[in-house]
């Protein structure tokens, strides 16, 4: 049978970075076709470019062999291209009748509820979904509002169901049911594009698996051609590691000591949960896990960001949970490219200004309530200059300056305070490998002369060539703890996915 | 083919300068078609507004008198507007500061001039501030939108003046209209050349320099602008934003406050109905325009009052409505909002490309 979906050499850039590089792969009827990378690999990309939300910068979409063109979500569910998003679509206030019903196009302005209804319930006894469709939707579970948006599809019945990360908010017997239920669909030959990095649902479920690496489609695999190790290698990556070049430190002095630590979202549910973790004074700790797992949670909470729902974090033993005077005791720098603003800097204001925005206060900036420029100007200068900033021109708005030396900036700032912890956030995400070496280079120095670092990356290179120690995360909890001279990258991967605990 | 709108990396400095004058132009070409609907000779009428409002010395002096409670308002709005806060109440906040140093200058007793009007000047800067504070506690607290609540408490402030005014404080020797009696000498502000202008020009000019010098050189100003610019980044670098939320909608509350203090002290002498004909308002039109600069406010404060002079004037040898005016800020703020556009992207021609 030929191919219901084709994508091919599919490449799409956003100013100043490549989002997809060349990636093609294939959907048959029939098939559950699983899409495995690590965040950042362009996999919400491709579904945008997908559902229409996105043109490619160049490359081909066929399906059923018909070259087609998505202006937008309308053009790909005409189609029969449907998806689940990991943000439900779904007005919360309405029943979930109506909600289904907002999915259907060609209903008429005088609709028979009765028939429509009976419609709706069809595919509800089919699938042996027990659903009250009178509920308001906001009363649901999240579990039940994603059945909402699968119903969605099948009413409509698209014929390539995308499910992004669908597993992510579902308890395991939530999944289990889910999978019969696509298990079923494909049986009926429904293609399914399913995305995930849990490795025993790919195993399980899949019949074709593409791994996407920094926006490429590096391989596809048929059902039986793969394993967990070789998944997970393959999505992690198998550069060489480079040579060992820094001394082991972890030392005697305690700087940081992490106790029980819980963080809850918006939605309740916990994104650091009884987290424990020490730190000693000039180690670097490494951070591993899949992206979504706490890490950002944790340098949040670290920062100040976010308040903490429960535990300790001890600086000595002082307690520093939720006190302001965390910012001087605990630098951090992240690098979240598609995200850029998020915490390092005001984007508006000039590289100047974003040098201190720390140390605003001080007396060095300041004379009685005014800002001493000359101080300000020359502390920049200095900055610039020792920490090679491509700045521009004086009065420059930080915004205009690229990825990394906004990274710099934000480098020169959090280590001028001379802090005892240096959290470090994807620090090298998006960065060229210029940036990415200095970046490096900052966090062993600084390691050196006593400073303590947390760095949490999805670089397994990265983390392996710097730490001291490292520890990984899994859904918000501590699951391993290794050596990085000891351990293999397969192990530290098995451990970031959830499926062994040390 | 097909037209895109593209994000601009860099816009360009000319641009940004010369968007507000250009938009102005186009208000001033679309608004000639309204005149030209009304019968009016558009040339005819864009000249005598400039005559009336800049061509005599009485022209010039009610021209200030017009300017002086926008710069204050506007002031006020933009100290907000720089935090990223949308102060919509400058309006409601001009009524609650006029009610305050009204009810300094009605019941206080004070008799000496300098006591009175620095009361007057505290009681009118508190009342505003905490008018525009309510607004700032609710959303420093619970993120409620102020958009909202400042402008919902406009209505609040003006029926609230209208109700003493028509009830308790309505001066008795009145004619029953609504007006409260005329204040004590020791509570008017001086009055120059034997116009209508008062001091509280001087005072405006003067709060433009202090706010100037409070944005762009002082610590608070700073924290201010980070706030701004990305709150995240604030709290961050360990700034408290919810008490600067409520602090900056406080003070400029409090700075619209002096617009309603200077209108009872410095024009009518009095609180009556209808003390601002929409100032507030206008200021939201002037901070933007000024790009929440100071020294930018005091000069679109200054065209606005040649605006309002001169469509005064309009409306006496032409018959045409005051609506006009309206209308013609209106177009002003329009074209701004679409220049902002512009600015901040590039149009763009693509060539569509066909499948089969």
């Amino acid at each position: 049978m030929p191919d219901l979906l084709q994508i091919k050499h599919i490449r799409k850039t956003f100013p100043g970075v490549i989002a997809l590089d060349d990636v093609s792969l294939s959907i048959a009827p029939g098939e559950i076709h699983t899409l495995l990378g690590e965040n950042g690999a362009g996999k919400s990309t491709l579904m945008n470019v997908l559902t229409g939300l996105y043109r490619p910068d160049r490359g081909e979409i066929r399906f059923d062999d018909d070259p087609v063109q998505f202006d937008s979500p309308r053009d790909s569910l005409a189609m029969g291209i449907g998806m689940v998003h990991q943000h439900f679509m779904l007005v919360p206030a309405h029943s979930v009748f109506e909600n289904i019903l907002l999915a259907l196009d060609k209903v008429p302005n005088f609709y028979s509820r009765k028939q429509f209804k009976q419609l709706v319930q069809n595919v509800l006894d089919e699938f042996e979904l027990d659903l009250d469709l009178d509920t308001p939707v906001w009363k649901l579970s999240i579990g039940a509002q994603q059945w909402i948006e699968l119903i969605k599809l099948l009413v409509r019945d698209c014929r390539l169901l995308i499910l992004d990360e669908p597993t992510a908010v579902l308890t395991p017997q939530e999944s289990a049911r889910l999978f019969l239920v696509l298990t079923r669909l494909r049986d009926q030959g429904k293609s399914i594009l399913f995305i995930s990095h849990k490795m025993r649902e790919v195993m399980e479920i899949s019949n074709r698996v593409t791994v996407l690496k920094k926006g490429r489609s590096l391989t596809t695999l048929r059902r039986g051609e793969y394993d967990e190790k070789l998944l997970a290698s393959l999505m992690i990556g198998e550069d060489q590691i480079p040579e060992w070049e820094k001394s082991t430190n972890n030392g005697e002095q305690l700087v940081l000591e992490i106790k029980d630590l819980s963080v809850r979202n918006d939605r309740g549910l916990a994104d650091l949960d009884n987290f424990n973790m020490k730190l000693y004074r000039g180690q670097i700790l490494g951070i591993a896990g899949v992206a979504g797992n706490g890490q950002k949670a944790l340098a949040e909470v670290l920062t100040g960001l976010r308040e903490a729902s429960g535990g300790k974090i001890l600086a000595g033993d002082r307690d520093i949970t939720n006190s302001t005077a965390k910012s001087s005791y605990i630098a951090g720098i992240a690098h979240i490219p598609e995200d850029r603003k998020s915490i390092g800097i005001a984007p508006d204001m000039t590289v100047d200004e974003n040098l201190i925005m720390k140390s605003f206060t001080s007396s060095a900036f300041r004379r009685w309530i005014f800002q001493d420029r000359a101080a300000i100007r020359s502390n920049a200068a200095e900055k610039i200059d020792q920490f090679a900033i491509k700045a521009g021109p004086a009065g420059t708005p930080v915004r205009y300056l690229s990825g990394g030396n906004i990274q710099k900036v934000i480098i020169a700032r959090e280590l001028s305070e001379k802090p005892t912890v240096l959290v470090a956030l994807y620090p090298t995400r998006g960065l060229d490998i210029g940036s990415a070496e200095y970046v490096h280079k900052v966090v062993v120095d600084g390691a050196e002369e006593g400073m303590s670092t947390i760095l949490i990356s999805e670089d397994l290179d990265e983390l392996l060539k710097l730490s001291d120690q490292i520890v990984v995360m899994f859904r918000g909890r501590l699951v391993g703890c290794v050596d990085p001279r000891q351990t293999s990258r397969e192990a530290i991967g098995l451990l970031m996915s959830g499926e062994v605990q040390t | 083919m097909k037209l895109v709108a593209e994000k601009r990396e860099i816009s360009s400095r000319l641009f940004r300068f010369s968007a507000p004058i250009i938009s102005i132009l186009v208000a001033l070409f679309v608004a000639g078609f309204l005149l030209l609907a009304a019968g009016v000779n558009p040339l005819q009428a864009y000249l005598e507004i400039l005559q009336e409002s800049l061509g005599s010395s009485y022209g010039l002096s009610e021209t200030l008198v017009k300017t002086t409670p926008l710069i204050f308002a506007s002031l006020g709005v933009s100290v907000a507007f720089r935090m990223q806060i949308w102060n919509i109440g400058a309006e409601g906040q001009i009524y609650m500061g006029a009610c305050g140093a009204s009810w300094v200058a009605l019941f206080s007793g004070i008799e000496n001039h300098v006591l009175m009007i620095t009361a007057m000047f505290l009681v009118a800067f508190l009342f505003g501030g905490l008018w525009a504070g309510v607004a700032g506690l609710l959303r420093a607290r619970w993120k409620v939108n102020e958009v909202i609540v400042t402008l919902l408490m406009n209505y609040i402030a003006i029926l609230g003046v209208d109700y003493l005014i028509y009830g308790p404080w309505k001066d008795p020797k009145g004619f029953n209209f609504p007006l409260t009696a005329q204040f004590s000498d020791a509570a008017r502000l001086t009055e120059y050349f034997d116009t209508r202008l008062h001091s509280g020009f001087f005072l405006a000019l003067f709060c433009a320099l202090i706010l100037y010098l409070f944005m762009e050189r002082t610590v608070w100003g700073y924290e201010i602008k980070v706030i701004g610019s990305n709150p995240k980044a604030a709290r961050y670098a360990g700034m408290r934003t919810g008490l600067a939320i409520f602090a900056v909608l406080f003070l400029s509350g409090a700075i619209a406050g002096i617009a309603g203090f200077s209108e009872v002290a410095g024009l009518q002498h009095r609180l009556q109905h209808g003390i601002s004909p929409g100032y507030g308002y206008t200021a939201i039109i002037i901070a933007w325009l000024a790009k929440r600069s100071a020294l930018g406010v005091v000069i679109v404060s200054f065209l606005m009052g040649v605006l309002l002079v001169g469509g005064d004037s309009l409306q006496l040898s032409w018959q045409l409505p005051v609506a006009f005016v309206y209308a013609f800020q209106g177009l002003i703020l329009f074209f701004l909002l679409a220049s902002d556009f512009f600015i901040q992207n590039r149009l763009r021609l693509i060539r569509e490309e066909h499948h089969a």
